[in-house]
C-alpha cells in the first residue's frame, strides 16, 4: 500500500569540515505526513534542503521514485516548498505569487485564473486576489506561501517550519488546516519543525532528529509511547529520567524499589535508562504506594497540576488533576506498561551542545 | 513633553543646514523665477512672459531644436550606460566580498579626478591628430572625426556618467535576498526566468535612481557638449551664454524651463518606483 516516493542514502553533508548531516538514512513513503523534528542545529532543515535540491549532499545520495536526483537543480524538481520566511515576491500582488509557478510553466491563460483562485479558497483568501503581499498578516502570508506552492500539484511539498512565527492559537488553527490540505490534496508532505507537541498533532510519521543523526523514526504514538533512547524521551514531552538495573526479562530496579515492566532482552543486570511520564505516575495514599515522597511544589498548569514529588535519591514530576498539599507526603504508583526502559546511550545525545543550541534559537 | 523637546533638540541641530539651504538653495531657486517672469527697463521692472515666448516661438525653433538635441542625446547616453552598466552591476554584486572592493574602486576611481580635466583628457585622445586617431593612422585607417560630434557627447557623457548609473543599481542587487532567488527556483524558474521576473523588477528601485542620476546631469552638461561637441550647442550651453552674456532674464527662463521638464520626469518616475516598495534607491 505505502509507495516508497523519495529515499535518502547515507546523505552527509559537510560545510568546511564541519558535519552536519552524519549518513541519513530515510525513506519517505507516497502521500504521507512526515515530521523532521528536532532542536534548532540538527540537521532537519539541511534534510530538507537536500530534497528541495537547495543544497547537494557531500555524499550520499538522493532518491526520487527510485531516481537519483543529487543534480537535478530545484526548478526541475516535482518539489515545491514554504519556506521559512515565506519569500513572498514584494512586487507581486497576492495573485501574482500564486500564479508564478503557472506563468513560468506556460500555462495558457485562460487555465491559470480558475487554478489560482482554487487555491485561494482552499487557504482561504477568496478575495485577496489584489492584495499587496506586504499588507497581509503573518498568517496570511503563510497561506499565500502555501497556495503558491500547491497550485503548481507537487507530488511533495516541503514546510520549513512554516508556523514559527505565528502565535499559539493561529497555530493550533493552521495545523489543522494543513492537516485538512494535506489529506484533501494527497500530496506527500515533508514538514520541518522543532515544536514536538506539532509534530505529534500532524504528523502520520515522525523522524527525531538530534545533532545531524536521526533517533527514531515512527509514528507519533510509538514516539511517545516508546521512545528509543533518552534524546527521544526528553525531547519529546515531559520525563522522568531515572538510573536502573535491568536483572532479567520484564524485572527492574529503580530508585531502591523492584517493579515488574514489559520489557525484555536486556544483559542480566545491565544499568539502563528507566523513563516515565509524569502523567503516568499514581497519587495514592502513603500505606497503598510501592514508594512514596514528600511534595515540594505544586503548580498549576490549567489541565493539570504539575509537581514535585522528592522521595530521597530523585526528584519526581507528576501531572495530575488531584492536587495534593505542598509538605504533605503521598504514595506513589505506576503500572508496568508505563515503565520504558532505554539502554543507556554509548554517547549522552542530549548533551550540553544540543541544550545550547536550543537556547541559541 | 519629552518628545517635544526631542524635536526641538533635533530641529536646532538641523539649523545650520536649514539656514545653508535657505540661502543657497531656495533663495537662488526663487530668484531664477523672478527673474525670468521679469523684463528690465530703464531703471524700472515690469512683468512679462517674452522669454518664455521668445523660448516656445515655432518661428524660430533654434531653442527648441537645441533642447530637443538635449533630451534625445541625455536619452542616448542614459541607455548606453544602462546597457552597459546594469550588467556589471549584476557581475560586481556575485563577485567574492574582496575582489568586489577592488573592482568597484576602479570605478569609482576616476570619479576623484576633476570632471573638467577628465573631459579635457579624451580631447586629447580623440582630436584628430589625437593618440586614437594616430593608433588608427598606423593601421591605415582615418583619420576619423570623433570630436564635435554629437557621438563624441554621448561617449563623453556615458564615461563621466556611468559609476553613477553601476552604484545604485548595484545597491539594489546586493541588498536583494537569496531567498527570493530560492523560490523562483523552487517555483520552477531557470536562471533566465528568474532574472526576468524576479530579480530585475526587484532591482528597478536601483534603475530607477541610476537612470535619474544619469539623465539629469547629461541633460543639462554644458562641460561634455562644449569641448567634446563644439558647434552641437546643446541646453545648457545656451543657459550659460545668456547668463555670460548679461541675459540673465532669458537664461532663468530656460533654466526654469528645464527644471520643469526635469520634474516632470522624475515625478513620473517616482510613481512607478512607489509601486516597488523595497527600497535600495539612491534617490526618493
Amino acid at each position: 500500500m505505502a509507495k516508497e516516493l523519495i529515499r535518502l542514502v547515507k546523505c552527509v553533508m559537510a560545510y568546511d569540515g564541519e558535519v552536519v548531516l552524519n549518513s541519513i538514512d530515510l525513506t519517505i513513503n507516497d502521500k504521507e505526513f512526515l515530521t523532521l523534528l528536532g532542536p534548532s542545529g540538527c540537521g532537519k532543515t539541511t534534510t530538507l534542503r537536500l530534497i528541495g535540491g537547495f543544497e547537494v549532499p557531500t555524499s550520499g545520495d538522493v532518491l526520487f521514485d527510485g531516481v537519483r536526483i543529487n543534480d537535478v537543480p530545484p526548478y526541475k524538481r516535482k518539489v515545491n516548498t514554504v519556506f521559512q520566511r515565506y519569500a513572498l515576491f514584494p512586487h507581486l500582488d497576492v495573485f501574482e505569487n500564486v500564479a508564478f509557478g503557472l506563468r513560468v510553466a506556460k500555462v495558457p491563460k485562460q487555465e491559470i485564473k480558475p487554478r489560482v483562485e482554487e487555491m485561494l479558497s482552499l487557504v482561504g483568501l477568496s478575495g485577496y486576489e489584489k492584495r499587496d503581499v506586504s499588507q497581509l498578516s503573518g498568517g496570511q502570508q503563510q497561506r499565500v506561501a502555501i497556495a503558491r506552492a500547491l497550485v503548481n500539484r507537487p507530488q511533495v511539498l516541503l514546510l520549513d517550519e512554516p508556523l514559527g512565527a505565528l502565535d499559539l492559537k493561529l497555530r493550533k488553527d493552521m495545523q489543522t488546516e494543513l492537516k485538512r490540505i494535506q489529506q484533501q490534496s494527497g500530496i506527500t508532505f515533508v514538514y520541518v519543525t522543532h515544536d514536538q507537541e506539532e509534530a505529534l498533532t500532524m504528523s502520520d510519521t515522525v523522524v527525531v532528529m538530534n545533532g545531524g543523526s536521526i533517533q527514531q523514526v515512527g509514528t507519533p504514538i510509538d514516539i511517545y509511547n516508546e521512545p528509543k533512547n533518552k534524546f527521544v524521551a526528553d525531547f519529546i514531552g515531559e520525563s522522568n529520567i531515572i538510573d536502573g538495573v535491568m536483572h532479567a526479562d520484564f524485572d527492574v530496579s529503580f530508585g531502591g524499589h523492584r517493579f515488574e515492566c514489559v520489557d525484555r532482552g536486556f544483559a542480566r543486570d545491565e544499568a539502563v535508562d528507566v523513563v516515565i511520564r509524569p502523567e503516568d505516575i499514581d497519587c495514592v495514599p502513603v500505606e497503598q504506594g510501592k514508594w512514596s515522597g514528600t511534595v515540594k511544589s505544586i503548580v498549576f498548569k490549567g489541565v493539570h497540576y504539575e509537581m514535585m514529588v522528592d522521595s530521597g535519591d530523585f526528584e519526581w514530576m507528576i501531572h495530575s488533576t488531584d492536587p495534593q498539599a505542598v509538605g504533605s507526603t503521598v504514595g506513589m504508583t505506576i503500572t508496568p506498561d508505563d515503565i520504558h526502559i532505554m539502554h543507556k546511550s554509548d554517547v549522552d545525545v542530549w548533551s550540553d551542545e544540543a541544550e545550547y543550541e536550543s537556547e541559541e534559537k | 513633553m519629552g518628545r517635544l523637546k526631542k524635536k526641538f533638540r533635533l530641529s536646532f541641530v538641523a539649523l545650520p543646514y536649514t539656514v545653508y539651504a535657505l540661502i543657497f538653495i531656495l533663495a537662488p531657486m526663487v530668484l531664477i523665477v523672478v527673474y525670468s517672469l521679469c523684463y528690465q527697463q530703464g531703471g524700472g521692472w515690469e512683468l512679462t512672459l517674452k522669454y518664455f515666448e521668445k523660448f516656445f516661438d515655432l518661428s524660430n525653433p533654434m531653442y527648441l531644436r537645441s533642447l530637443w538635441d538635449s533630451v534625445w542625446i541625455a536619452a542616448l547616453s542614459t541607455i548606453v550606460c544602462l546597457i552597459l552598466g546594469y550588467p556589471m552591476a549584476y557581475i560586481l554584486s556575485k563577485m567574492r566580498p574582496s575582489v568586489r572592493g577592488m573592482v568597484s574602486f576602479l570605478f569609482v576611481l576616476p570619479m576623484w579626478m576633476n570632471f573638467l580635466l577628465r573631459t579635457f583628457a579624451w580631447m586629447t585622445l580623440l582630436e584628430n591628430t589625437g593618440v586614437i586617431n594616430t593608433l588608427l593612422g598606423h593601421i591605415g585607417v582615418g583619420p576619423v572625426q570623433f570630436m564635435y560630434t554629437k557621438g563624441a557627447i554621448v561617449f563623453g557623457n556615458v564615461y563621466n556618467f556611468l559609476p553613477f548609473m553601476i552604484l545604485p543599481i548595484y545597491n539594489t542587487i546586493v541588498k536583494l535576498d537569496g531567498m527570493y532567488l530560492e523560490a523562483a527556483g523552487d517555483l520552477g524558474a531557470n536562471f533566465s526566468a528568474t532574472f526576468r521576473r524576479v530579480i530585475f523588477p526587484l532591482s528597478l528601485p536601483g534603475v530607477v535612481s541610476g537612470v535619474t542620476m544619469t539623465f539629469v546631469p547629461a541633460v543639462t552638461t554644458f562641460i561634455v557638449s562644449r569641448l567634446l561637441g563644439g558647434k552641437n550647442a546643446l541646453i545648457g550651453d545656451l543657459i550659460e551664454r545668456e547668463f555670460a552674456t548679461g541675459n540673465w532674464g532669458f537664461g532663468s527662463a530656460m533654466s526654469v524651463i528645464i527644471m520643469v521638464m526635469i520634474l516632470l520626469m522624475m515625478g513620473v518616475m517616482g510613481r512607478y518606483e512607489k509601486e516597488q516598495s523595497a527600497s535600495g534607491g539612491l534617490l526618493m
